[in-house]
């Protein structure tokens, strides 16, 4: 595959999502937050953020479901598990968490590392090490 | 403007959802595969296995915040408030290890697991939501 095949599609979904998660005020972890503290002064754009996005992304399974292979690639590489198990609820909630305490999410904090890259520093270097840790700790080794 | 809601920002939340959602359906559609922050953000730092290419990843890695950038070049931006690094240090471990066990965050399982009626991205989804309004509920009582 050629390097422009290779990179086309990342650099410009990449692209469109730091666009989107700065015109939408995600980048604002006050915004963000705002959205979380249902019981006090609720903000309710992040509900138009995820609505927008997920309207189009429906189209974009209906679109996907009648294709063969992505217009820049050999084939589909898509998650299909449906079971659910501890490991997504737990993960999911320890995420929350994070998520509330400094209303930062793995996009928006991409993003701010060029709009206030004092705060978004140590943040992603944070993250890093926290999956870094999941990945220690907790990886199931698989036999080779 | 929302009617009681001063602060909502619907129209630029709207906007900015859609292009996300378009990013992820560019993502989908081109490259045939998630556009999960939290998951090519592992890839490119090289914790995660995977197939998708290393190069791809750092494509929408480097993509993404140049979207911001380019936003933030052409619109009159406020600098965000963020809270202070000890805090933005325990909240980065918690995403990072969080989004890495639960396999996914906002985008991934937010907007293209939830768009595709995934249950276990609709569980995760509501897990992580209502983890951060816990959160930011349980932070406001102690006032912190």
């Amino acid at each position: 595959m050629s390097l422009t095949r290779k990179l086309l599609p990342p650099v410009a979904s990449g692209f469109l999502f730091g666009m989107g998660l700065t015109v939408s005020g995600m980048t604002d972890p006050q915004r963000v937050r705002g959205f979380l503290d249902l019981f006090g002064n609720w903000d309710p754009t992040l509900a138009f953020v995820m609505g927008g996005a997920v309207l189009v992304m429906a189209a974009a399974w209906r679109i996907q479901a009648r294709m063969t292979k992505p217009v820049f690639g050999e084939k589909f590489a898509l998650p299909d598990r449906t079971d659910l198990d501890p490991r997504l609820i737990a993960g999911a909630a320890l995420f929350g968490i994070g998520w509330g305490i400094a209303g930062l999410c793995p996009g928006p904090a991409v993003a701010s590392l060029v709009l206030s890259p004092v705060h978004a520093i140590p943040f992603v270097a944070a993250m890093l090490a926290g999956m870094l840790l999941q990945k220690v700790t907790m990886e199931r080794k698989v036999a080779s | 403007m929302l009617p009681g809601f001063p602060d909502a920002a619907p129209l630029q939340g709207l906007i900015g959802g859609l292009l996300i959602g378009l990013a992820a359906a560019l993502m989908l559609l081109g490259a045939g595969r998630i556009a999960g922050v939290s998951g090519i953000l592992a890839r490119g730092a090289g914790i995660a296995e995977g197939s998708m290419a290393r190069t791809s990843a750092w494509g929408f890695i480097v993509g993404l915040p140049l979207g911001a950038l380019a936003i933030r070049l052409a619109t009159d931006w406020e600098p965000a408030v963020f809270a202070g690094w000890p805090l933005l240090i325990a909240a980065g471990l918690l995403v990072g290890f969080g989004t890495r066990m639960g396999s996914g965050c906002t985008s991934g399982h937010g907007v293209c697991g939830v768009s595709r009626l995934s249950q276990r991205s609709i569980v995760a989804t509501a897990t992580f939501m209502a983890a951060g309004i816990a959160t930011v509920f349980i932070m406001s009582l102690i006032g912190a």
